[in-house]
């Protein structure tokens, strides 16, 4: 017990700057895919038909192909074809928000198509543009009830990141590999990697329900 | 003077042509009621007029202006014209005093303070000043609905469109609704009222209309078109609904 204890101890140091880059490069790449799930999910609801095939374009191919393979894509396959080298930093971070942003367009659409059609039609009768009553009336109201929705995309992105490892990148899973093949200690090691992303999932699953509470409230 | 002119306006959703060849005017101060069958065209006509629907034809005319011109900025115009909705449409995550500032704050360049003498004063009209920091959600069907008027009277609107304001009401409520509007009148608000509520036609309307699939199949006073139909499809919808 207390050598198991120890062995993690001593890879705790490498597993927390692990687990620090699992975070940094998630909450990266759900900023930007938020941004990109807005744009295309407004597209989607749009009159403009060129507007909802790029949606609908994008949505298909990255929900279409396994995550592993657009990695590996945009890491290797990219650079061969086009001038230019991206750390595997950025490559996660491309392929986590391209990602997330595919399953955030179906989120801000149904958001947005949830919220009743008079309230668009109130905002346009005081005289309020299109894009002035989406954000101050439809978004409003249509991000509360997206919040258990993002937090599972959070969620699923943060699982995502562990396939990063395939292209080196040191996030939380890479770091106990590393451990591991040099201590031979797998299973405390990956018990170790498990218990951390627990932690983290955990908080994020008890602060969406206390932002959907306090949220209820106004 | 003509504050809507409605020319030839013609409505179709796909095959279905709602609205046939509507022509009538709203003269300053003039209270219009347009009555009719359920389906006749009343809401698509209102909706028209503040281009909620596009029409396929013909053209209105709101304060001389066109409507669907080109150049016509439709969120200029569209806040001269008030709407009250049948189903309230309050924004539920502000309060009664946002719901109302909101317009003449990021519209009309308000002040926060001059917005927020105008809505009291106007929740004081519609008898709601103690609710201004409530949300929504804690109305009545009856306050919701003044509420939605005080928001629309915010915009300072030359007319008022009403489309069956108190057909969601309890009974009960009806009458504080159709009270905050004759008092509208009575101040010489520019109204077009679509509604079921035949006394209240009777009393505050200067002019009714009598819709019909999708045409005006007849107006005039109230005294006239109450007490003394022409046409027999008038008639026969009056003699149902009174
Ligand atoms: N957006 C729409 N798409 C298709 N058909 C529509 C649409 N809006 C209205 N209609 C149809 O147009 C016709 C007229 O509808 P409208 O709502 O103008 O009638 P109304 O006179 O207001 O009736 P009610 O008294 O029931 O409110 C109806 O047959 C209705 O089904
Ligand atoms: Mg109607």
């Amino acid at each position: 017990m207390m050598e198991t204890i120890n062995i993690i101890l001593e890879g705790l140091p490498t597993l927390l700057k692990g687990m620090g880059m699992t975070i940094e490069i998630t909450v990266i790449s759900l900023i930007l895919a938020m941004v990109i799930g807005l744009v295309l999910g407004v597209f989607s609801i749009t009159k403009s038909k060129i507007l909802r095939m790029i949606s609908t374009a994008f949505v298909d191919i990255i929900r279409g192909t396994p995550l592993l393979v657009q990695i590996l894509f945009i890491y290797f396959g990219l650079p061969s074809v086009i001038d230019i080298s991206l750390t595997a930093f950025s490559a996660g971070v491309i392929a986590i928000t391209v990602n997330a942003a595919a399953y955030l367009v179906e989120i801000f659409r149904a958001g947005i198509n949830s919220i009743d059609k008079g309230q668009m039609e109130a905002g346009r009768t005081i005289g309020f543009s299109y894009a002035q009553t989406m954000r101050l009336i439809i978004l409003p109201q249509a991000i509360r009830r997206m919040i258990p929705a993002f937090v599972n995309q959070f969620i699923v992105s943060i699982k995502d990141t562990s396939l990063l490892s395939a292209i080196g990148l040191a996030e939380l899973t890479l770091a106990g590999q590393s451990i591991y093949a040099a201590n031979f200690r797998a299973f405390e090691i990956l018990f170790a990697v498990g218990v951390l992303y627990f932690i983290i999932i955990y908080s994020l699953t008890l602060f969406s329900r206390w932002l959907e509470r306090r949220l209820d409230v106004a | 003077m003509k504050m809507i002119e409605v020319n030839n306006l013609k409505k179709s959703f796909g095959k279905l042509e709602v609205l046939k060849d509507i022509n009538m005017d709203v003269n300053t101060q003039e209270v219009v009621c347009v009555i009719g069958p359920s389906g006749s065209g009343k809401s698509t006509l209102l909706r028209c007029m503040n281009l909620l629907e596009e029409p396929t034809g013909g053209e209105i005319l709101i304060e001389g202006d066109n409507l669907t011109a080109p150049k016509t900025n439709i969120n200029e115009l569209r806040q001269r014209l008030g709407m009250v909705f049948q189903q309230f449409n309050l924004f539920p995550h502000k309060t009664v005093m946002e719901n109302v500032t909101m317009g003449p704050k990021r519209l009309k360049g308000k002040s926060q303070s001059e917005a927020k003498e105008l809505g009291t004063q106007l929740l004081e009209k519609v008898g709601l000043v103690d609710k201004a920091d409530v949300y929504p959600d804690k109305l009545s069907g009856g306050q919701k609905q003044r509420v939605a008027m005080a928001r629309a009277l915010a915009m300072e609107p030359h007319i008022m469109l009403f489309d069956e304001p108190t057909s969601a009401l309890d009974p009960e409520m009806v009458g504080e609704v159709l009270q905050v509007m004759k008092n509208l009148a009575e101040e010489g608000m520019t109204m077009t009222i679509v509604t079921h509520e035949m006394g209240f036609a009777k009393e505050v309307a200067d002019r009714v209309i009598f819709m019909d699939e999708g045409f005006i199949v007849e107006q005039g006073t109230p005294d006239e078109l109450f007490d003394n139909p022409q046409n027999e499809r008038t008639k026969s919808f009056l003699s149902k609904v009174l």
